[in-house]
């Protein structure tokens, strides 16, 4: 009996730089909405999704430098202290490359259930950082915001493998 | 890249050793915001970097207030019209008060020798966004320190303090609001002169006035405004209405919460309120001097 989990990989393209970038930047801009009231709970942190998924896609591309800016220019954005993001970001890298072979093993449910465990330890650290800070805690909805994340994963997945995909050869139809 | 084949024997430090280098590098940098207030310089390059996004990003609410602008009706137009010329009459009538007064305050004031109060000056500002970090109220409006906009000015709205300038970029500015957290207004009630200190409580609606005695004057429905003590907000600002008081007397202070008069969750456009004002020397802190003085023990 062949493991019906394991599906056969699809031959790509490999993907350029530039749009690795565009992405990371489109994440960024997406954070940056003027989100407000219920919205900004719902939010989720785009930012961290896109770097978590070029993390597992491409470890050998996107790694701890661009994941470690990625967080200084939302530390930036947001008012937060210099470094929370950055902090929470590199361990999210961290996370991604060691289990990125692990996480592609699987698809669907159980892939998205990775996901949500390491998105919820982006936002464990960051609370944690805050808490050593003096903060209060904001309540359970802050949470949320990952839940969504983690429901975006695979339509995510599918828009950013878009360009990857080698197009059609009329010819051998 | 992705069919290369895997470079076996130099694969630089392991994914460990990098998270070790920037978990340090960004627990170095948390520690330094934190404890000393280094890396300014730092924060402000990169805010430089982040600024277009920010204004990009901002830009669709905009656009589509602006849209709605447009489609407002005929009928609300006409009434909005209405209630303004209502509003501008009842206003001159009081302005026109306002100066008598002014000019009569000014003039008892030279006969008595008093220094002039402070004429305030306002930059009208608009919000950006709010800042998407739960822990804290802050707003970023799209004035910064090119534009004369610096962190400690007092920030408000037509109907009181929203709160303070805590940092400037340089063409952006963090508002941080009266209900977060940290936040601390030195206020005095109108009704009796009683000063106090508000503070936030981290919710959008909630105030608390901390340290007030059981006994002391305070009633719901008192209006509290700034104090001026502080050197930092201009006297006179309306900030809050004391909303409930619970004294119960297992407790040494009385529980005392306020909403805030300005619409503090709700914003478009602020005024930055500007102009220093000259404070007499701070008193010389004893204990510091003799601090310093004394051969430390040990």
């Amino acid at each position: 009996m062949a493991d019906t989990r394991i599906e056969p990989q699809e031959i790509l393209l490999p993907v350029k730089a530039g749009f690795i970038a565009l992405t990371l930047i489109s994440a960024l801009m997406l954070n940056l909405l003027p989100w407000s009231g219920a919205w900004l709970w719902i939010k989720p942190d785009f930012v961290a999704l896109v770097v978590l998924y070029w993390c597992i896609e491409q470890p050998r591309k996107v790694g701890f430098i661009s994941a470690w800016t990625m967080g200084l220019f939302m530390d930036v954005a947001d008012g937060t202290l210099f470094g929370q993001h950055a902090l929470a970001y590199s361990i999210l890298a961290y996370a991604g490359i060691v289990l990125h072979r692990r996480v592609r093993m699987f698809s669907g449910t159980p892939q998205v259930a990775h996901v949500l465990v390491l998105l919820l330890l982006n936002d464990l650290i960051i609370l944690a950082i805050r808490l050593a800070a003096g903060a209060d805690f904001p309540g359970l909805q802050y949470f949320i915001g990952t839940f969504v994340a983690a429901a975006l994963w695979l339509p995510l997945g599918t828009l950013l493998k878009l360009p990857q995909r080698p197009r059609l050869d009329p010819d051998q139809i | 890249m992705e069919y290369s084949p895997p470079p076996f024997f130099k694969t630089g430090p392991t994914p460990l050793v990098r998270l070790l280098i920037f978990a340090v590098l960004s627990l170095a940098f948390l520690v330094a915001d934190v404890r000393f207030s280094y890396l300014e310089t730092l924060r402000q390059v990169a805010a430089v970097v982040v600024y277009p996004l920010q204004r990009i990003a901002a830009a669709p609410a905009g656009i589509a207030r602006r849209i709605g602008d447009f489609f407002t009706t005929h009928g609300s137009l006409r009434e909005e019209n209405a209630r303004l010329k209502q509003e501008n009459f009842e206003n001159a009538a009081l302005l026109l008060q306002l100066k008598a007064l002014q000019a009569e305050n000014r003039q008892l004031r030279e006969l008595l020798a008093a220094r002039e109060r402070l004429a305030i000056e306002l930059v009208a500002v608009e919000v950006l966004y709010a800042a998407r970090d739960p822990f804290s109220r802050k707003l970023v409006i799209d004035r910064g320190s090119q534009q004369g906009v610096h962190p400690g000015q007092p920030v408000v709205d037509d109907r009181g303090l929203v709160g303070q300038v805590t940092r400037a970029y340089p063409w952006l500015a963090e508002v941080t609001l009266v209900s977060d957290k940290g936040q601390f207004v030195p206020v005095q009630n109108v009704r009796n002169g009683l000063r106090a200190v508000l503070s936030g409580t981290g919710g959008d609606g909630a105030l608390e006035l901390r340290f007030i005695p059981l006994n002391a004057d305070f009633e719901s429905g008192d209006e509290l405004v700034t104090s001026g003590i502080d050197g930092v907000y201009p006297p006179g600002l309306p900030v809050a209405k004391v909303a409930s008081i619970e004294r119960s007397a297992d407790q040494i202070f009385a529980r005392v919460t306020c909403t805030p008069l300005a619409g503090v969750a709700n914003y478009a456009q602020l005024l930055v309120v500007s102009g220093s004002r000259e404070l007499p020397p701070r008193p010389v802190d004893e204990k510091k001097q003799a601090r310093g003085k004394k051969p430390r023990k040990g």
